[in-house]
């Protein structure tokens, strides 16, 4: 058994990129449902726009306006594309992509978004995957080569290994500004949260009406967190996008939708810590059960009899699985959660 | 004080409307300036008892309002109003159409058609939740204190044109802090009138129905409204608890504040009501002072049916 392997993808698990992206994307999903109660479902579609928003800019809409025989005729330097690439993913798509699920849906019960929201996330992911647009979206190979100009800005070797041979130059950059990110984002919401905004949001997920016949606007203040939940979503997304070096519609399939609630879950909806803590602690399970059950497949400690090695992946979403029946059982209100708040649920 | 008379506790009879014992009152945290509530109860003796009766000084009035529920119409008012600085009370038989009316009024839901003004000013198109800027504020029947939320976040929820509200400036707490802690002290006094600071940081979710009543109250004081609509004040709380309420809601009126409330108990609405509007099957079919109501016909035949002949005792028949 190789215990330093299984440690390292702990390890990896607790801090690396995968526990950025669904990090990022699972801040967004406590603001929705955590704060203000809205059941966002659709929030892997939040992370597609990101991933998407830049790729299209970069990949797709940068040769067309760029070329000298186009329409535009325009001269915008690789750098550029790519900045511009990053304010659509982040400031433009997941907002129009919010406002359409928002619209129609915010008036009514909770329940009618929650059903708008997969069903987006779905037909969002269809589409870009219909070959019939093959020369835009890149279809199901979807699009890549948009991450040049961000690896072109790391200092790190990508040939060499660092902190502690975790991870290589490329990324171990990405990894880097991902907690920058992360740590601006969780700040940021943590003052929203502390401030009067946050306090209605929370009045908004007590109760709507209570809230209107204070004053407050709750289909606008709903709208908002929508759309800044969706933001960081999109984040996630886009970074994602980064590391893989390629958007795709199938890495935005429902099953992510479900990992970013696992993570909110687990971590406790509705506190700051909650979504980083409980995205690390997914992936650091389900990296670490990962090597560890290959790594006793492998030198027969578990024999072949009881699992093989292609088994192992199914298995580790059992103990997941496993974990989140205890948790539930055991402590509802998730890792930070408060047990006192989660009871006045049933008053 | 309060707080010893969660349901299922033994009565405690001598719970009184809240007296100058040191605690802060009313008039330094909340009044409306302006009116005269003596004179505006001495007015309504003036008002002939007839359903749709024109007021003095009316701060509310509804006109030809109409709600229809697919073929049920369940509402259906020609004609009332408000008076301003008094309490009136809206009562009638289950299923007269009076919280349907108060939501029309309060603007929570819309009329299919007709007209209210409130202040002299048109309400028909303004959203619900701008009617409390306008400063009409309203409760509920199922008390909706925001249960995970403490007891002075609700309060401090209550405030209306709250910079921090905004979210471009609730980042910068610098913006907000002074406001802020206005608000609170404000919380403060509202809580030490109402008998419940001491339950300041506890979650709203463990109070009391009482409690919970007492808090909405108090909490619809921080909007600093002119009309309070008290939807179902006294339904679910301790007989122990009613008469603080009482004086609470009295003491709302003392201080220039409009008072409008839905209510089945007919103890309450002899005790404290300086006018009386009846519904019955969505229509307005009576107004008075509350001591006419008992002895008119229609009434007497919208509560127990008109082929009732024998002789009632109205004010507890109710």
């Amino acid at each position: 058994m190789d215990w330093g392997a299984i440690i390292e993808t702990i390890v990896r698990g607790l801090i690396g990129e995968r526990f950025i992206y669904f990090a990022l994307a699972a801040i967004g999903l406590n603001l929705h449902f955590g704060y203000t109660g809205l059941l966002n479902f659709g929030q892997a579609a939040f992370m597609a726009a990101g991933a998407y928003g830049l790729a299209l800019t970069v990949t797709s809409v940068g040769p067309l306006i760029n070329d000298d025989e186009g329409i535009f005729q325009l001269n915008i330097s690789d750098g550029w594309l790519f900045v511009i690439g990053v304010f659509v993913g982040i400031c433009i798509l997941p907002v129009l992509l919010a406002l359409l699920m928002g619209i129609p849906t915010l008036r009514l019960r909770a329940d009618y978004l929650a059903i708008v929201t997969i069903a987006i996330a779905e037909a969002i992911r269809i589409f870009m995957r219909s070959p019939r647009f093959d020369w835009f979206t890149g279809a199901s190979d979807g699009l890549g080569g948009f991450s040049g100009t961000f690896y072109d800005l790391s200092p790190f070797d990508p040939g060499e290994r660092y902190f502690f041979n975790l991870f290589i130059g490329n990324q171990m950059f990405l990894v880097i500004i991902g907690w920058i990110v992360l740590a601006i984002g969780a700040t940021f919401c943590w003052l929203l949260i502390r401030s009067p905004w946050g306090r209605v949001l929370k009045a908004i997920r007590e109760d709507e009406d209570a809230a209107r016949s204070l004053g407050k606007n709750a289909y606008s203040y709903k709208m908002q967190a929508l759309v800044l939940g969706g933001v960081f979503g999109a984040m996630g997304g886009m970074l994602r996008a980064i590391g893989f070096s390629l958007a795709q519609p199938d890495n935005f399939i429902t099953d992510v939708t479900f990992f970013v609630w696992v993570a909110l879950i687990l971590g406790g909806a509705g506190t700051v810590l909650g979504p980083l803590a409980g995205a690390a602690i997914l992936y650091a399970v389900l990296d670490g059960t990962d090597t560890f059950l290959r790594e006793a497949v492998a030198n027969d400690v578990i024999p072949d009899s009881i699992m093989s090695g292609t088994q192992v992946g199914q298995v580790r979403f059992m103990l997941i699985g496993l974990g989140l029946i205890l948790l539930a059982a055991f402590r509802p209100q998730g890792i930070f959660g408060n047990k006192e708040e989660m009871a006045l649920d049933d008053r | 004080m309060i707080d010893e008379f969660r349901e299922g506790d033994e009565l405690i009879p001598d719970a009184g409307p809240p007296t100058g014992d040191g605690t802060a009152t009313l008039g330094d945290i909340a009044f409306v300036e302006g009116v005269d509530p003596e004179r505006a109860r001495a007015q309504l003796a003036e008002v002939p008892w007839e359903a749709g009766a024109k007021k003095p000084d009316p701060i509310l009035v509804a006109t030809n309002v109409v709600r229809r529920f697919g073929g049920l119409t369940a509402v259906d008012v020609d004609h009332v109003e408000v008076q301003r600085g008094v309490i009136t009370a809206l009562i009638g038989p289950n299923g007269a159409g009076k919280t349907t009316f108060f939501n029309l009024l309060t603007n929570f839901d819309s009329p299919d058609e007709g007209h209210r003004v409130f202040k002299g000013e048109s309400i028909d198109s303004v959203p619900a939740h701008k009617i409390a800027d306008r400063g009409m504020v309203r409760t509920f029947q199922l008390t909706k204190s925001l249960s995970k939320m403490t007891v002075i976040e609700n309060m401090k929820l209550g405030a209306t044109a709250q910079t921090g509200e905004s979210i471009f400036r609730s980042v910068f707490p610098f913006l907000w802090k002074n406001q802020e802690a206005e608000i609170e002290a404000k919380a403060d006094d509202l809580l030490r009138h109402f008998k419940m600071d001491h339950m300041r940081n506890e979650f709203a979710g463990t109070l009391s129905g009482g409690q919970r009543k007492l808090l909405e109250m108090a909490r619809a004081l921080m909007v600093e409204p002119e009309m309070v609509m008290l939807d179902e004040p006294m339904a679910g709380v301790n007989p122990a608890l009613t008469q603080s309420l009482l004086g609470h809601v009295t003491g709302l009126r003392d201080q220039g504040m409009t008072v409008l409330f839905v209510e089945h108990d007919m103890d309450m609405v002899q005790e404290i009501s300086d006018w009386v509007i009846v519904m019955a099957e969505g229509r307005i079919i009576a107004e008075g002072p509350p001591a006419s109501i008992g002895q008119n016909q229609d009434v007497v035949d919208a509560y127990l049916g008109s082929s009732h002949d024998s002789a009632l005792d109205l004010g507890r028949e109710l």
